[in-house]
């Protein structure tokens, strides 16, 4: 019975409004006083049943409810033969629950978004061999499951047949298919574009990947800050309170009607919402363009960051080394490349790799008696050839002569912080290059938004030598760049920065940085979901794109101006309605619900301006 | 001890996590620190001891309130 009632809400909502509307009728149109009175009578006593049902059970668990409040108000309205007020009253509390239930599912339609990606359903090979479709929650670590062209993988497993492209947008914010065959790992959650495999689940449910950025996610919006907690233990002293206050009233004015419009007025109603509608909205904006952030604290640190650290010049800059300049002395230079490619593709240095990069289509040589000289390079012989391929160490353990036009080159080349690879054929210097980390296209107007947005240290610490460092900072106008650094540096550099009052944010990698992730006021992993970087970072950027860095400040400063604007909506609207029921004539019941919903609604529509943030420059 | 996750219909009004708290809290045999209700959400993550009290008995406790239940997970903590 009482389940049927609540679930008929929306029905008696509907009831409600047209008995009231025949009341109005029937008194204006009609003059029938008893037509009015009875219309409301019915729709007061209709729509005080489901709100009565649910304050019954709040007193079972000792919770003074909203829903006690209005209960209450409503059978006094009745017992002092205000039908009027009481019909009026309910169906606007009941409208308002209704109109708050449709708009929070918008606010929350981001992150709802984000768990529909989950798989449902699993292919799973059975005893006999043959596959069949079971709940996802039925796949246990080892089974074999087949993944069909179009549909989702369900689980985080290695390919055991079959190749194909997958999709992985929801994992890694990268939109192109990655390939996959035997041996690949598949993440579930992702959409296999073409083909069919057959995969052995490593993990499931919850402990996948996506399952644990889906956990995240969900314990984000609903994780409180201080702020939140303090409203919580508030009202819930706060409801009872203005019980007690419009008992009070009642015991010494005798008025009822003072008293119960006391309790409408007293409504927390906006209050408790208005904080956790602002935060879910924003995280649920965060989600949906590749930043996780793990709750309402961290939206708040974040949204007073003044300094952000970076640990590694390979955060801003490509982290792919080109051969960014070259000089070549002496003739023959076809074929002193050909050798230089050929001792290079002995070597997997990074450096190596960029030269041959550069070199392209070339000849090679046979090489022989390959020698690799610690912190040096690599010297060789091709045919009757000596060849010494590294730094200017090497060259001069070598004892190749540099001209005074090799000397300034060296010096120019270094000053604008090249990594230095010369070649020598027979003790001559042949070629000269200088090989640098781009600066990862963007970077450059994401620092300045950054700025913008009012931060004022922009750092980087790296493991890199110091020119290269300073030359990546000079470029991109950052305020200090530290060379040589170890983690322990970093976060020594931290707490130093910490003692002198900044707020600080560390972006890293969570790959060594862990210490310094966790250090700082907020730590931002850059990478694919790596579970480090889940775990012990506030925010995770996906899929390493830096771009989201000044998108997630922008947003948490929005979300945290907002969390405030609806507090003080809140608060607000009742100290008017109470200041105008004490100082004016026109206040009463019906008026008092009707500001409350409204407000409700205000908050909650306000929030919703978050979902469609978006970084403005 | 037991780990279960709750999902429940959307909840719309905090009071009613305070509501689910309570009357969680109040069930014999399920670990009062452990209680989680998450409003957004709408779930309720609880671990209880499986020889006092059953899942069914949570549900219903949630139930009653006037919260009906989507699907509970249960899993060993």
């Amino acid at each position: 019975m009482q389940r049927y009632i609540l679930s008929k809400k929306n029905s008696i909502t509907l009831i409600g409004a047209i008995l009231i509307a025949l009341a109005f009728f029937g008194r204006f149109s009609l003059d029938n006083m008893a037509i009015f009175n009875w219309s409301l009578i019915i729709a007061s006593i209709l729509g005080v049943a489901p709100i009565a049902i649910q304050a019954f059970q709040a007193l079972k668990v000792k919770v003074v409810s909203i829903d006690v409040l209005v209960t209450i108000a409503v059978i006094g309205a009745v017992l002092i033969q205000n039908y009027e007020e009481s019909a009026i009253v309910t169906f606007l509390f009941l409208f308002g629950s209704y109109l708050e239930q449709r708009t929070l599912n918008k606010t929350r339609s981001a992150i709802k978004e984000l768990t529909e990606l989950a798989p449902e359903s699993a292919l799973k090979q059975m005893e006999n061999g043959e596959f069949e479709e079971v709940d996802v929650d039925d796949v246990d670590e080892g089974d074999i499951l087949l993944v069909k062209t179009g549909a989702k993988v369900p689980v985080d497993g290695t390919v055991l047949t079959g190749e194909g492209h997958i999709n992985e947008a929801s994992i890694t914010g990268e939109s192109l298919p990655v390939s996959k065959k035997v041996d690949s790992e598949v993440f579930a959650g992702s959409i296999l574009e073409n083909g069919t495999i057959q995969i052995r689940a490593d993990r499931v449910g919850e402990d996948t990947t996506f399952g644990r950025i889906i956990e995240l996610v969900e314990e984000a919006q609903d994780s409180k800050s201080e702020a939140e907690r303090f409203i919580d233990r508030f009202s819930k002293y706060y409801t009872p309170a203005v019980l007690v206050l419009g008992f009070i009233v009642w015991l010494f004015s005798k008025d009822i009607e003072l008293a119960i419009t006391i309790l409408v007025l007293g409504c927390p109603g906006a209050l408790v919402i208005g904080v956790p509608v602002s935060n879910v909205a924003g995280i649920g904006n965060g989600a949906r363009n590749g930043v996780l952030l793990k709750g309402s604290e961290v939206i708040n640190d974040f949204s007073r960051v003044d300094t952000i650290v970076f640990d590694k010049t390979g955060t801003l800059t490509v982290g792919n080394p080109e051969v960014a300049e070259k000089e070549f002395y002496g003739n023959n230079t076809e074929e002193i490349l050909g050798y230089l490619a050929s001792v290079e593709r002995e070597s997997d240095h990074p450096l190596a790799k960029a030269v041959l990069q550069d070199i392209g289509e070339t000849t090679f040589y046979t090489v022989e008696e390959t020698e690799v000289v610690k912190g040096g390079g690599i010297v060789a012989k091709i045919g009757v050839h000596r060849i010494a391929v590294g730094n200017v160490a090497l060259m001069e353990k070598e004892n190749v002569k540099l001209s005074e036009k090799a000397k300034k080159d060296v010096e120019r080349f270094e000053k604008n912080g090249n990594s230095l690879v010369l070649t020598a054929v027979d003790g001559e210097l042949n070629v000269l290059m200088g090989i640098r980390d781009q600066i990862r296209p963007g970077v450059k107007k994401d620092l300045q938004n950054l700025k913008k947005l009012g931060v004022k240290n922009l750092v980087v610490l790296s493991g890199d030598n110091q020119g290269t460092v300073d030359l990546v900072a000079r470029e991109l106008g950052l305020t200090e760049a530290h060379g040589h650094m170890l983690p322990e540096g970093k976060s020594a550099y931290i707490e130093k920065m910490q003692a002198e009052g900044g707020i600080i944010a560390f972006v890293g990698d969570g790959v060594n940085d862990s210490p310094s992730l966790a250090l700082a006021d907020i730590g931002i992993a850059m990478g694919s979901g790596t579970d480090v970087a889940i775990e012990t970072s506030d925010v995770v950027l996906m899929n390493s794109d830096f771009s989201r860095l000044p998108h997630a400040l922008g947003l948490t400063k929005s979300t945290s101006r907002n969390m405030k604007q609806n507090i003080t909506i809140a608060v607000g609207v009742v100290l008017v309605l109470l200041a105008s029921l004490l100082f004016s004539e026109w206040m009463n019941m019906s008026i008092g619900m009707l500001v409350h919903e409204a407000s409700i609604l205000v908050v909650i529509l306000n929030g919703m301006r978050l979902l469609r943030y978006r970084l403005r420059g | 001890m037991q780990k279960a996750v709750i999902q429940l219909e959307t909840l719309s009004c905090p009071s009613c996590m305070q509501k689910i708290e309570n009357a969680v809290k109040g069930l014999n045999g399920v670990n009062q620190d452990s209680l989680k209700v998450l409003f957004n959400a709408s779930k309720v993550k609880v671990d209880f001891d499986s020889e006092t009290i059953t899942i069914n008995d949570i549900e219903k406790a949630i139930e009653d309130l006037g919260y009906p239940v989507v699907k509970s997970k249960v899993k060993s903590a």
